[in-house]
């Protein structure tokens, strides 16, 4: 299958005291279509830059990012970012949040109903429809990274990048929101650049798992494919050995082969 | 964005002000509005009573009374320390008129306090509007220039830079020392005390404006770029309710110093104002309507401090 994105010896340097500071190096990865791709490393790897990378939020030092065979210079409604922080804004409901970025996508060729009826069809995958009037501080963080998660499929992307999504939940929160996750990319068969540093996340969530190297200068280490049926329950993993050996493949990568030295 | 550090200098002077206004208790009734999580046990609690599960009725109504003493009972003791103590110094000092004094001075003055005998006789109410009005226009145009010049500072660093060293200079300086300017300049005493309202008021709405533009945060500016937004969409849509409760704050403050500075400016300038009046008053020698101004005063400016407070709660959204 043709690849969706290709990112092909991507390096990115930032401006620092002395000289330049490298944070990526020869990064090459191709994403197709329908995968789930977790990008996991520990902090500071640069994995949200990479991510930002394929956002068009930043732009690359080194190297070219493709969607699409069309070089990546900005960011575009066809790449939807779904932020750690959920970033709703605050002086609008649930609904007129999404309903901006539905109105940015399909407002040109359709009608008010219409539209409406993409913001409400959105909340309600996520089973959020009860706020749709809410404002996002009369919700919780679970619930707010859901509108976010609602606002971003609202737009119909191509590929639907995830910072983090669920850093910021309780454990309990996160596992039904993983789970709940997991539903909608069955449903839609959306592909997912998902950054993460939770190893369980990575190996429930996704297709491959591309863990990288500490920075500075990080780069892609090793790539492992996640070779389990979908749906996949959670319950039913935790006891399947093959769950398990994925696990420790990436632990083995993170802490014997990538200890972070401690100062 | 890269903005945010040269401005600190200035800005930071603000942000402190802007805190010592939050120890006032009168930020109190700021708090931000309960969220989802915090209303929920609370309803919770207020429900049992009513089950029957609750403390009794009589019990309650103590309860009631309790709170409702503690609510009152200080801030009356506070104006009863304060008649007190005024009461007291009248009663050494003969030339100044105690509290029952002027309260039947205030009488007489509030029965009819819209009558016109001449331009400088006129009722206090009068004289408060017109104090207002002048506040009104110089805070007015003061908006309308500052808040402008306060988004394009925020928004670009070079203007930052540029006027920084400009507004060091010249917002320390008292109001009053640009009177004389107005007065060349307009060759009327009345839009020269306006003038001076204009210079007060356009320091803290500039630098409150910048400040707000600044400080939007840089997720929703990122939102803003992920989903492509227009440009008059990112103002309308996302800078502009960003940067509005500061813009508030600034107004606020501007109304505050603008309430002060009308005072004396009209002390100086002369024509129909409260602080005309007061000097008009002690020209005449009536004191007790000097106590009766000052209470006038304070009254107008508090009034005008909890509008402001109230609009500032009205536009005020949690960000998390």
């Amino acid at each position: 299958m043709k690849p969706i994105v290709k990112i092909e010896s991507v390096g990115q340097e930032f401006p620092a005291r002395a000289g330049r500071f490298v944070a990526l190096r020869d990064i090459n990865l191709a994403i197709s279509p329908g995968e789930v791709v977790a990008l996991i490393g520990h902090s500071g790897c640069g994995k949200s830059t990479l991510l930002n990378l394929i956002a068009g939020l930043t732009r690359a030092t080194h190297g070219v990012l493709l969607c699409d065979n069309r070089e990546i210079t900005g960011p575009g409604p066809e790449r939807a970012v779904v932020f750690q922080n959920h970033s709703l804004l605050p002086w609008m409901t649930c609904s007129e949040n999404v309903m901006l970025a539905v109105e940015r996508v399909f407002g040109r060729k359709e009608g008010k109903a219409k539209l409406t009826a993409r913001v409400v069809a959105a909340l309600e995958m996520v089973h959020m429809e009860h706020a749709l009037d809410k404002y996002p501080h009369e919700i919780s963080g679970g619930m707010k990274q859901r509108v976010g998660i609602a606002r971003a499929f609202a737009m119909e992307p191509r590929i639907l990048l995830m910072d983090e999504p669920f850093g910021a939940l309780d454990a309990l929160t996160r596992a039904s929101l993983q789970d709940e996750l997991n539903g909608v990319l069955a449903k839609t068969g959306a592909t997912v650049v998902m950054v993460t540093h939770d190893v369980d996340e990575a190996v429930l969530l996704s297709d491959r798992i591309v863990m990288m190297t500490n920075g500075p200068a990080a780069t892609i280490g090793e790539i492992v494919t996640v070779d389990l049926p979908r749906p996949r329950d959670r319950l039913e993993l935790a006891e399947d050995s093959r769950f398990a050996a994925y696990r420790a493949a990436v632990f083995e990568f993170l802490y014997r082969k990538q200890l972070k030295k401690v100062a | 964005m890269s903005a945010v550090i040269a401005f600190k200098n200035v800005g930071s002077m603000q942000v402190a002000e802007v805190d010592a206004m939050a120890i006032l208790p009168i930020q109190t009734t700021v708090s931000p509005a309960p969220t989802f999580m915090e209303i929920a046990p609370f309803s919770a609690q207020e429900v049992s009573p009513a089950l029957g599960r609750g403390p009794g009725r009589g019990e309650r109504l103590v309860h009631g009374a309790r709170e409702l003493a503690k609510t009152v009972i200080p801030p009356l003791l506070g104006i009863a320390l304060l008649l007190g103590i005024w009461a007291l110094v009248a009663v050494k000092n003969n030339s100044i008129p105690g509290p029952m004094q002027t309260w039947d001075a205030a009488a007489k003055l509030f029965a009819d306090p819209f009558y016109r005998n001449g331009p400088n006789d006129q009722g206090i109410g009068w004289n408060v509007l017109s104090s207002l009005q002048r506040v009104g226009i110089g805070f007015g145009f003061a908006a309308l220039v500052g808040i402008p010049a306060g988004f394009m500072l925020g928004r670009f660093n070079f203007m930052n830079r540029m006027f920084e060293p400009v507004i060091s200079l010249l917002r320390p300086v008292s109001p009053l020392a640009w009177l004389p300017i107005g007065l060349l300049v307009f060759k009327r005493a009345d839009p020269a005390a306006t003038w001076t309202i204009f210079i007060c008021s356009i320091w803290p709405m500039i630098l409150n404006t910048a400040q707000g533009v600044q400080r939007v945060p840089q997720d929703y500016l990122n939102v803003a770029r992920v989903l492509g937004l227009s440009e008059d969409k990112v103002i309308t849509r996302i800078l502009f309710p960003a940067v509005l409760p500061y813009m508030l704050t600034g107004i606020r403050l501007s109304i505050g110093t603008a309430w002060l500075v009308i005072v004396a400016a009209e002390m100086l300038t002369g024509g129909v104002g409260i602080g005309f009046w007061v000097w008009d008053e002690w020209n005449s020698l009536k004191v007790e309507h000097i106590i009766i101004a000052i209470f006038v005063i304070g009254m107008v400016g508090f009034a005008l401090e909890q509008m402001l407070l109230l609009l500032a709660k009205r536009f005020t959204y949690e960000s998390r």
